[in-house]
């Protein structure tokens, strides 16, 4: 099954591989959120929601409802 | 003299824009709106080499020129308006050194639009510590402009910056990449279609319908036999264009950026592990918020007093020097007392914007929406909520407009129509003012009654916005895509300047603002309560006379019974009768409601229009609150402020919608009358019932 963000642990890296929905906010790709970058999940809010993420050296939290859509890789 | 240069500083958040632009034209700025919409507009005047004069605009924070706010909007009107008397002869693009691929996005839009531009990047000063090094020759090659080292904290690069916009012929307006190449054939139908107009211009004006809608187009003059393409093709080559961008960044960044990966983590992941921790960063946002209040309420203290002895020494004073007369009256007792209660605000007012703008300056805010959104959501409100409601302690005016980065509109409509509910600064006068008549001087458990009852307030005004918002949440039926994004930005020390300003500007307008209303309440009220219809005015002396012929009374009581008769009688003596009846129930009589009607003007006014009635109706000069205390409560008998009157004036003030300018803004940020219509007869319905379920249960 295709990870998402969301399956991240905290200190876990991944890498981008696409969206599985046509309605990703362009501000999400504005600050980073593109195929091929790399993202880590810095901090978790309680309830895991939202996530506190450093996408390709951007600071930035986003709510777990998103974060599903994006598809990442898993680096060991 | 030469033209002013016009200069434009754009950035997106948190890049440091402000404080470049503080150090570009120190304290000669003003801020202001731009015209229509409740925008900050702030512009400023710099002196460069060689006497040039410039004009600096600096412009919302935005993440690029795809509008998604109001805020950003005007950036992109802006932009795109060529005859704008404001339209830039040069951009300065203001970077973060350690954000530098993301805020190039912005630059090479910008650059697309063959504006010159100069590429700013602050913070360097950091650069050493994060191991960043930057061959600015071959940036400056690569992006076609000029790059400047800049660290607005430490003064550095400033007047290279200025040199640099004082030449700005010499800047390259050649765009540094072809967005056009993400679709040949459409952008080549485009050039063919209008030969006169520059691409990325013709591109943004098509794609903004598909963000937010409303760019002024006469001047694009678009013909109706162009064919564009559909929302969802046009939303799929923003993507692919923002693709673009970022390759181009990479690239550049990859020759001429090195970053050494061993350097030190820095503070801030310490920081984050503490601040947003699961419990211990709730307990000190807790503490925060204690402390504001406590700075609040026992801090102003001080000032407040001796501005409240000093106006009413001043009132004396004037009396003494001024020959008797009306005119006189007017300023002793109509101006002095309404001025008196505006000024008085000023420590409270300057304490709260200080510690709002040092808790944003320092990226704090930030951790506080990360932590609270979860919980905010279940209330149908947003973690960004969490600005709006704390600003709210100070003014609901700038809260409603804070609401403006939130992007799901539902959750923000929310936000706006319950934020009033919190605790404003101009609830606070009122609020002291009767807790000292009412709530005793004394300790509970090492605690003052009077500060804790004043918690108790503020905790119930939070406690009512979050309570209607879930009210609304549930009951509100609008459809919205929800989607959240907040950047984290770094830890900074807020600049003194930076918080400095800010405080000043904002007390400034608060106090202009409500002042001017006060004044010509103050004045108006004074008239109504000096004059009267009839001949029971007019002959007041005779007939109190007549009553009490047998009395023998002294002179002194004589004139106090013959100036609290012509008070009865006077104009607003018979409106005050006539809203009587309504009020009575809730412990009031007529000069209170006279006080609660002018309220809906703007809170504020209350304290001052109780000092106006009642210094008409005496001699002496007393304060406000002496005078208060002695009144009596002429339908029960005893004392009028009672704790059962006291607690119901207290709940009225707490819930009801009583800001002209609050009505005003949040029509303009919900383009509808309904709203502000909604939230003044429901807020003032729910603040009535309230009032008299206290009042008839206290007595």
């Amino acid at each position: 099954m295709t990870k998402t963000i969301v399956d991240l642990k905290r200190g876990q890296r991944g890498i981008i591989k696409g969206f599985s929905t046509e309605n990703i906010p362009l501000k999400l790709l504005e600050m980073g959120c593109l195929p091929g970058n790399e993202v880590v999940l810095v901090q978790t809010a309680p309830f895991r929601d939202p996530l506190y993420l450093n996408i390709n050296g951007s600071h930035l939290a986003i709510r777990k409802e998103t974060a599903m859509h994006i598809e990442i890789e898993i680096l060991p | 003299m030469a033209k002013q240069i016009n200069v434009a500083l754009i950035g997106n958040p948190n890049t440091g824009k402000t404080s470049v632009f503080n150090q570009l034209t120190g304290l000669n700025q003003q801020v202001g709106n731009y015209p229509g919409i409740t925008v900050e507009k702030k512009e400023g005047i710099c002196r460069l080499p060689r006497n040039i004069k410039a004009h600096v605009l600096d412009l919302p924070g935005t993440y690029s020129l795809n509008a998604s706010s109001l805020d950003e909007n005007v950036v992109i009107e802006l932009l795109l308006n060529k005859n704008d008397k404001d339209y830039p002869d040069v951009a300065v693009v203001v970077s973060d050194v350690e954000n530098l691929k993301r805020n190039l996005l912005l630059f090479t839009q910008i650059k697309d639009l063959e504006i010159p531009t100069i590429l700013v990047i602050n913070m360097a000063d950091r650069m050493k510590r994060r191991g960043i090094s930057i061959d600015v020759a071959a940036m400056e090659r690569e992006l076609k402009t000029k790059v400047i080292l800049v660290s607005a904290r430490k003064r550095i690069g400033i007047d290279e910056l200025k040199e640099q916009i004082a030449n700005f012929r010499h800047i390259s307006t050649e765009p540094c990449l072809h967005a056009s190449s993400m679709d040949p054939e459409y952008f080549n139908r485009l050039r063919t279609a209008f030969p006169e107009q520059s691409l990325y211009k013709l591109w943004l004006v098509i794609t903004q319908d598909v963000n937010f809608g409303n760019v002024n187009r006469n001047s694009f003059n678009l013909r109706e036999d162009f064919v564009t393409k559909d929302e969802s093709t046009l939303k799929r080559m923003q993507q692919k264009e923002t693709i673009l961008r970022y390759k181009f960044i990479n690239d550049v960044l990859k020759k001429t950026v090195t970053v050494d990966a061993n350097a030190a983590k820095g503070l801030r992941a310490n920081l984050d592990k503490i601040l947003t921790h699961k419990v211990w960063g709730y307990v000190i946002f807790f503490n925060i918020l204690l402390l504001i209040f406590q700075a609040i309420y026992d801090w102003s203290s001080y000032p407040m007093d001796f501005i409240d002895a000093s106006f009413m020494k001043l009132s004396e004073v004037a009396r003494g020097f001024m020959p008797p007369g009306p005119f006189t009256d007017l300023i002793a007792e109509g101006i002095i007392p309404g001025l008196g209660g505006i000024v008085i605000f000023i420590p409270q007012i300057a304490f709260l914007f200080l510690f709002i703008s040092i808790l944003e300056e320092s990226g704090y805010m930030s951790r506080v929406v990360f932590l609270m959104d979860r919980t905010m959501r279940r209330f149908g409100l947003s973690g960004k909520s969490v600005v709006p409601l704390v600003s709210g302690t100070a003014c609901a005016i700038p809260a409603v407009m804070a609401s403006r980065n939130i992007e799901d509109w539902k959750e923000r409509l929310i936000t706006i129509l319950v934020v009033p509910f919190t605790t404003c600064s101009a609830r606070l006068p009122v609020y002291l003012i009767i807790i000292a008549l009412v709530i005793p001087e004394r300790s509970f458990m090492g605690l003052n009654l009077q500060g804790l009852t004043l918690m108790l307030l503020y905790m119930l005004g939070f406690g009512m916005a979050i309570f209607s918002a879930w009210v609304l949440h549930k009951i509100l039926k609008i459809k919205s895509k929800s989607y959240f994004v907040i950047e984290m930005p770094n830890y900074k020390v807020p600049m003194l300047k930076n918080v400095g300003i800010n405080v000043v500007e904002k007390t400034k307008a608060f106090v202009l603002g409500a002042g001017k209303i006060i004044l010509a309440i103050s004045i108006i009220l004074w008239v109504l309560a000096s004059y009267g219809p009839g001949d029971n005015f007019s002959n007041a002396r005779e007939i109190v006379e007549a009553q009490n012929v047998d009395a023998n009374l002294p002179d002194a009581e004589l004139d106090e019974m013959v100036a609290s008769y012509k008070l009865q009688h006077s104009y607003i003596g018979n409106i005050g009768k006539a809203i009587e009846p309504a009020v009575a129930p809730l412990g009031y009589d007529w000069k209170i409601g006279i006080a609660i009607v002018s309220s809906f003007a703007a809170r504020e006014v209350f304290v001052g229009t109780l000092a106006t009635i009642y210094s008409v109706g005496s001699d002496e000069e007393e304060t406000i609150k002496a005078r208060m205390a002695s009144e009596t409560n002429h339908i029960l008998g005893g004392p009028l402020f009672t704790f059962a009157s006291g607690i119901s004036l207290l709940l009225f003030y707490a819930f009801a919608m009583q800001c002209m300018s609050t009505l005003a803004i949040v029509k303009r940020e919900t383009n509808t009358w309904k709203w502000p219509m909604y939230q003044l007869v429901t807020m003032t319905a729910i603040a009535y019932l309230a009032a008299l379920i206290a009042f008839q249960t206290l007595k």
